[in-house]
């Protein structure tokens, strides 16, 4: 869109006119930012303030300091920090590799049962896992008498339950992408004599890369952000993820917790939003993909 | 299939990939069969073997090509989310909790050992304290001369010993513990029960002061022929109810019981028990009123917002999107923790600056916490909304809106009869969706007010702002501010379960999603 057509009407508009057709738009765009930043902004201004209680940090920006920040050292917030991205990041490798390759099957293969497949993957995925957390906690208890690394307070174990809702959310999210490349690439692999396995892993994936790393950044974000699970399984607090540590501070000494919660806030949410303002365009349009499609 | 399509029969870099993959799996199954057989659980050690089996005929087989891509999400789906779900159905049909915890037959042996008392005028034997490795245990000599020895999980036996001065001091596989040793782990060593035999009714050894050991049998006497428990100090017969508890005829029980079916009992008591049906109608209210005002609010703010912004001509749309939806991409636990803070009644931000220093109790009044759980979610909401509603309105066609302008509509007629149905459509998929995500929104509610207040009721852990999954949560006992209920939890999970497939089957009339699969 040039500017010259845009700007070139607004001028002849009255300001009266600008006003009814235009500017109170801005009045609206300006009231509802406030709405929506003032909380990040308060709680940037809180880890910032150097009393660290509740009460101190409703002078925003009264005083700047890191001891908030510093303090994080001396609590367990770091090796939390650590566990959340080691599941977070070994959730997402693992859900890509197995709904792509679930997607792949779906998209190139016509088998018997695949319908059916493709439909309980559909309604499976309208069941959050969550729902079942009872029956989870129950069979990592049995699961834990057998194999104890897989057992209750054990972070491989809720990978595990993590990668368990994998194929339901994203299978679908891929098998569309996958359908988009073309077949006669397969086929003119196949003629040249690759196996499917040679065809998926060299030429497949290399198309359809971009969902992948879509695909792998929302399921960190997801990941990151679980808490329902993590906080029924993950009992002794060495094994604690960000979420999970981070209510225990609030639900605790709200009042003198405050400061250092709101440096572990800030410093959970950085990576989280620079995923999200990158992955923007890719979000949204993963967004209204279902909706818009008719 | 050709034949020569399968790389299992090419031995090239891949082959050995996937034999190296196999290998590990296989040594990973053999592993855990193994493990169960040892601790004795079948359905693990029958499920993995089955699964081992298809696991390896999936990769080994030239004919199961596609099962080759699913297989691995499908051994996670099936194990976490399929049976997890057919599991919540069983244990809704059984007592499982607390005092019903396992089968009968550990249920006997814990209460047999729970009920040792030291057997009176029985004599003290000698005896000696011995590790191996980490794992404590007795050795004792008996009146014979002979030496047995014997841990918590495995009863006395004897062994090859060397006894000295009426101790021993020397046991075939076990270290003795010097006397520095013993006084470190004085207090493991007075907790030490060494069982006699396997039968529990034989009672154990048990220690004092680490150098004599003495017999405590049960003052319960458990008869297999005829299925009772009997009390040898007062004579009382317990016999089993169908409660999964022993029962003596005066209506007493006994602390441990096991678990049973119970048919719908969990149900009944969700819905028409006295303690339970006031609060769980609430409940189940509440939860509809929340998930449709938290739906109805972002929804038409998210609506506004799009529409407000969705004018070309504007001036800075962008950067307006990018900060209004910064609410939404912050982590999710972060958002109702930095509320609660904010809505604080003494100190909060809200209470203090904005208005002044009032005192008004946000999250701790019945009404005022229902207000604050819709009001903070609107917060976190509404920028999905009007993400959504921005690419609606702008898939929106041109042609329509034209034709209603050029028919003389005014802008409010073309708006509600042309662009909210036609919003509607494309947007009600979604909607739904919100409204099943916003049904069960735990962190949300556990996170800002944790169901409170509570009911006056007090003998239910239940409060105002509870919603299904949150009382799920409660009952469940999970964070031990209540007794264990599985039983009654996985009853009410299995309740949300109706509700959202009820909710999914109209979903799935709406969208016609399931024409999209060819």
């Amino acid at each position: 869109m040039s500017s010259t057509t845009t700007v070139a009407p607004r001028r002849r508009m009255s300001a009266g006119r600008w006003f009814t057709e235009l500017g109170w738009r801005h009045v609206v765009g300006v009231v509802f930012v406030i709405y929506a930043v003032f909380p990040i902004v308060y709680i940037i201004s809180a880890s910032l303030s150097e009393g660290g209680t509740l009460t101190g940090s409703n002078d925003l920006f009264s005083s700047i300091s890191g001891s908030n920040y510093a303090a994080l050292g001396d609590t367990r917030f770091w090796s939390w920090a650590l566990n959340s991205v080691q599941i977070a990041v070994v959730t997402s490798i693992g859900t890509v590799l197995m709904g792509a390759a679930a997607a792949y099957a779906f998209s190139r293969f016509r088998f018997t049962g695949r319908r059916v497949g493709l439909t309980t993957l559909l309604i499976v995925q309208m069941f959050p896992q969550m729902l079942a957390f009872v029956a989870i906690f129950l069979l990592l208890i049995s699961f834990g008498q057998v194999v104890p690394a897989l057992g209750l307070n054990s972070k491989i174990a809720l990978i595990c339950v993590y990668l368990g809702g994998a194929l339901g959310v994203n299978t679908f999210l891929m098998y569309g992408f996958f359908n988009t490349v073309p077949r006669e690439l397969d086929e003119a692999a196949k003629i040249d004599g690759a196996t499917h396995s040679q065809t998926y892993w060299t030429i497949i994936l290399r198309l359809v890369t971009p969902i992948l790393a879509v695909v792998a950044l929302l399921s960190i974000i997801a990941t990151f952000g679980e808490f329902v699970i993590a906080r029924v399984l993950l009992q002794s607090e060495g094994n604690w993820t960000l979420a999970v540590g981070l209510y225990s501070w609030v639900s605790s000494l709200l009042e003198a917790n405050w400061g250092l919660f709101a440096a572990g806030a800030v410093i959970s949410t950085i990576p989280i939003l620079a995923l999200f303002l990158f992955l923007q365009k890719y979000i949204v349009g993963g967004l209204t993909a279902g909706s818009v499609k008719g | 299939m050709r034949p020569d399509e399968s790389p299992a029969r090419r031995f090239g870099p891949g082959f050995l990939v996937k034999l190296a993959l196999m290998a590990v799996v296989n040594a990973f199954g053999v592993y855990v069969i193994i493990s169960a057989w040892t601790a004795e659980s079948w359905v693990i050690l029958g499920a993995m073997a089955v699964m081992l089996v298809v696991a390896d005929w999936v990769y080994f087989s030239r004919r199961t090509v596609p099962l080759k891509y699913i297989f691995p999400g499908l051994v996670f789906l099936l194990v976490f989310q399929i049976f997890t779900i057919a599991y919540t159905g069983w244990v809704a049909f059984t007592n499982y909790g607390d005092g019903h915890n396992s089968t009968k037959e550990q249920a006997i042996e814990a209460l047999l050992v729970q009920n040792e008392r030291r057997v009176e005028r029985a004599p003290s034997v000698p005896l000696t304290v011995v590790e191996d490795g980490d794992e404590l245990g007795f050795a004792v000599v008996r009146e014979d001369g002979t030496v047995e020895v014997g841990s918590a999980d495995e009863p006395l036996e004897s062994v090859e010993a060397t006894v000295a001065g009426g101790q021993v001091t020397d046991v075939d596989g076990w270290t003795v513990l010097d006397r520095n040793d013993v006084l470190a782990r004085q207090g493991e060593i007075t907790d030490l029960r060494v069982p006699v035999s396997d039968d529990p009714n034989d009672g154990s050894i048990r220690t004092q002061d680490a150098r004599t050991g003495y017999a405590s049998t049960s003052t319960l006497v458990y008869d297999e022929a005829a299925d009772t428990m009997t009390d040898t100090t007062t004579g009382t017969v317990y016999t089993p109810n169908d409660d999964g508890e022993f029962e003596a005829a005066d209506g007493s029980t006994l602390s441990v019981g096991w678990r049973v079916f119970v048919g719908l009992d969990n149900f009944t008591l969700a819905f028409s028990d006295s303690r339970y049906a006031g609060p769980f109608l609430q409940v189940v209210l509440w939860t509809f009123a929340f998930a449709i005002a938290s739906v109805a609010t972002t929804f038409l703010l998210g609506l506004f917002l799009a529409s407000v912004f969705n004018d070309p001509r504007l001036r800075g749309r962008k950067i307006y999107r990018t900060l209004l939806i910064l609410p939404y991409a912050i982590p999710g636990f972060v958002a109702p923790l930095l509320w609660s803070g904010l809505l604080n009644r003494s100190f909060g931000f809200v209470n203090q600056v904005l208005l002044n220093g009032a005192s008004i109790p946000w999250l701790t009044d019945p009404w005022l916490a229902k207000l604050s759980l819709i009001g903070v979610n609107l917060w976190l909401g509404f920028p999905y909304m009007f993400l959504i509603c921005t690419g609606a309105l702008q898939s929106l066609p041109t042609d329509v809106m034209e034709a209603a302008k050029i028919d003389g509509a005014t802008r409010l007629r073309t708006w509600r009869e042309i662009t909210l149905p036609l919003l509607l459509v494309s947007t009600t998929p979604l909607l739904i969706s919100s409204f099943a995500f916003n049904f069960n929104n735990f962190a949300l509610v556990y996170m800002l007010t944790g169901g409170g207040p509570r009911f006056d009721d007090a003998s239910v852990p239940l409060g105002h702002t509870d919603i299904l999954i949150t009382m799920v949560y409660s009952v469940a006992g999970l964070d031990g501010n209540a007794p264990k209920n599985f039983g009654l939890a996985s009853a009410l999970s299995i309740v949300i379960f109706v509700i959202i497939a009820t909710i999914s089957a109209i979903a799935f009339k709406k969208t016609r999603s399931l024409e999209e699969i060819n």
